[in-house]
């Protein structure tokens, strides 16, 4: 079992979980974060306050899947959240010890296979 | 009254010795306080449609879409004292006015039929903003905001006053007995034809079709929508220019013929998709003023019922059809003002009544038979072609000079950010205060001289 964790360009979230569907991940949550990645800052000015935005928005997905799936998910990311310019993002795979559908107690691979 | 009369009485008035004007026309000061009301009502339009517009829009193009608005009220509205003013309402000839007003010369506080001369040139300049305002819907989430503003300040002097000029400057328009009380062609069918047009030189959005584009407030819309409304009382009871039964006539009109439109929209909603929808009301809202703007003067209130419940249809079914085509006029200027215009200019030739405003003509339904409609139908056509023939060379002329698009990796970040360097929604997190000598030398991907 284990969870992935990916941080990608919001504007890049559509076609990420498009990928993500056509390889059969749908059990995912997508929550909206601010990060720093290194890219260009963006400069704003209010009436003469000028600031620098460090953080920029980014979407984290969080996946937990069974081993199987774990590549099968980085690819899916990967080639779709890709832009080639610095900031688009970063995919964190952690090891996860037990995994609960609150349900039907099923646990582990149980639990992250899809409901068909 | 109609305003080519005005425009006669002005120009006598500047011709002939000024003891004689005052004798002829003595300002009143009724219709003087209901212009001068009515000219800040039109005003508010502007804003209002920043939040009509700003909340259909993703939330990181919410301050471009505003903006396009805000800013209109400052080039249309200094070039309208500049020359527009001149082109649209000069002398001139049947086409155009002239430059004799050009830098308002002349225009003083000597009466315009019973109100001062200075007024109506500010009520009629709220008009031309608006118009020009009107057109950014079509433009939103991808044109560059330089590019915009150098289109609708050339727009506002080559297409709004020429044909402002037709049909209430003396032009030929009028002058055939075209009936628009309050700007259905001058500025409704004008300003969605060059919406249509200029959606198709820009080309679509880059997520349109691909993703969904939705409304980031939808309580933006429904305020926008609200104002807009509040503001039309003085854009068709004030073109009465005068504090009168006429402009009763037309200010109970603009709350009857949206209150139909309405009525009639949310049943097309209900039978259509099941749901009576926000987004939908305040559309409603919209087509049914627009519709009844030509008319306002010239039929019976319930005269203004039935244009308003009929003269919203086509375009509840042309906005469905719309969001299916690759078509990306985003906001559906063309559907809500174009088609919403053309009906209520066709619908005035069908139940326009002497009955009610002997200055106006008999429509089909009142005897007039189909001489009005005939002339409404080629006003539209004309503004249609003109406006549609010039904001195509307009949008070219400007291509040459400077790119019309954002790039798409602007398009993605989102003109917010790229074309004003600031956000709709900042909370402030992870700024870090600049002072002037750490001012990076590149801002957002732009160097200083861009």
């Amino acid at each position: 079992m284990k969870l992935v964790k990916a941080i990608v360009r919001p504007s890049r979230l559509p076609d990420v979980l498009r990928a993500l569907y056509a390889a059969d991940i749908t059990g995912l949550t997508v929550s909206r974060v601010r990060g720093h990645g290194g890219e260009v800052e963006v400069v704003e000015t209010y009436r003469g306050t000028t600031v620098k935005m460090e953080m920029h928005d980014k979407v984290m997905i969080d996946i937990g899947v069974s081993d199987t799936f774990v590549d099968i998910a980085v690819d899916a990311i990967c080639g779709s959240a890709a832009t080639g310019s610095v900031g688009d993002g970063k995919i964190f795979v952690l090891p996860v010890e037990r995994v609960i559908r609150v349900r039907t107690g099923e646990e582990d691979v149980a639990a992250v296979t899809p409901v068909r | 009254m109609t305003r080519k009369k005005i425009c006669v009485l002005t120009v006598l008035g500047l011709l002939v010795p000024s003891v004689f004007a005052q004798e002829a026309d003595a300002i009143s000061g009724g219709d003087t306080s209901w212009l001068l009301v009515s000219t800040a009502l039109v005003l508010l339009m502007t804003p209002a449609l920043a939040f009509f517009y700003g909340g259909l829009v993703r939330s990181k193009n919410a301050l471009n879409t505003m903006m396009m608005s805000f800013v209109a009220l400052g080039i249309s509205g200094t070039l309208w004292a500049v020359a527009g003013y001149s082109l649209a309402f000069g002398v001139g000839g049947d086409w155009i006015g002239d430059f004799s007003m050009a830098f308002l010369a002349g225009v003083g506080l000597e009466p315009s039929g019973t109100t001062p001369h200075l007024l109506f040139m500010g009520f009629q300049g709220t008009f031309a903003i608006i118009t020009a305002a009107l057109i950014s819907g079509a433009l939103v989430e991808r044109m560059k905001f330089v590019s915009y503003v150098i289109f609708i300040g050339l727009w506002g002097l080559a297409v709004y006053a020429p044909v402002c000029h037709w049909v209430w400057g003396g032009g030929w328009l009028g002058g055939m007995g075209a009936l628009d009380f309050a700007g259905g062609a001058v500025v409704h069918v004008n300003a969605g034809v060059a919406a249509l047009v200029a959606a198709r030189v820009l080309g679509p959005r880059k997520d349109y079709g691909r993703e969904a584009l939705l409304p980031h407030n939808v309580p933006f819309v429904l305020l926008g929508a609200g104002i807009l409304w509040f503001g039309w009382f003085g854009f068709n009871g004030g073109s009465a220019l005068a504090a009168d039964g006429i402009a009763a006539l037309a200010l109970v009109n603009t709350l009857l013929a949206p209150a139909a439109g309405i009525f009639a929209w949310t049943l097309l909603d209900r039978f259509t998709t099941g749901k009576i929808t926000a987004v939908g009301i305040a559309t409603a809202i919209v087509v049914g003023l627009v519709a009844i703007t030509p008319a306002a003067g010239f039929v019976s209130p319930g005269g203004a019922l039935a244009l308003g419940a009929v003269g919203v249809i086509p375009s509840y079914y042309l906005i469905r059809w719309r969001t299916r085509t690759s078509f990306d006029d985003s906001l559906d200027v063309f559907a809500a003002h174009g088609m919403g215009g053309i009906m209520g200019a066709l619908l005035t030739g069908v139940l326009a009544t002497t009955a009610i405003n002997a200055g106006g003509a008999n429509g089909l339904l009142f005897g007039g038979g189909v001489t009005q409609l005939g002339i409404q139908a080629l006003s539209v056509l004309a503004v249609a072609v003109y406006s549609g023939v010039l904001t195509y060379l307009i949008l070219k002329l400007v291509g040459l000079v400077t790119k019309l698009r954002a790039d798409s990796s602007d398009e993605g970040l989102g003109m917010d950010i790229v074309a004003h360097g600031e956000e709709a929604y900042a909370t402030g997190e992870g700024a870090v205060l600049l002072n002037e000598a750490e001012a990076p030398e590149r801002v957002n991907g732009l160097t200083k001289k861009d």
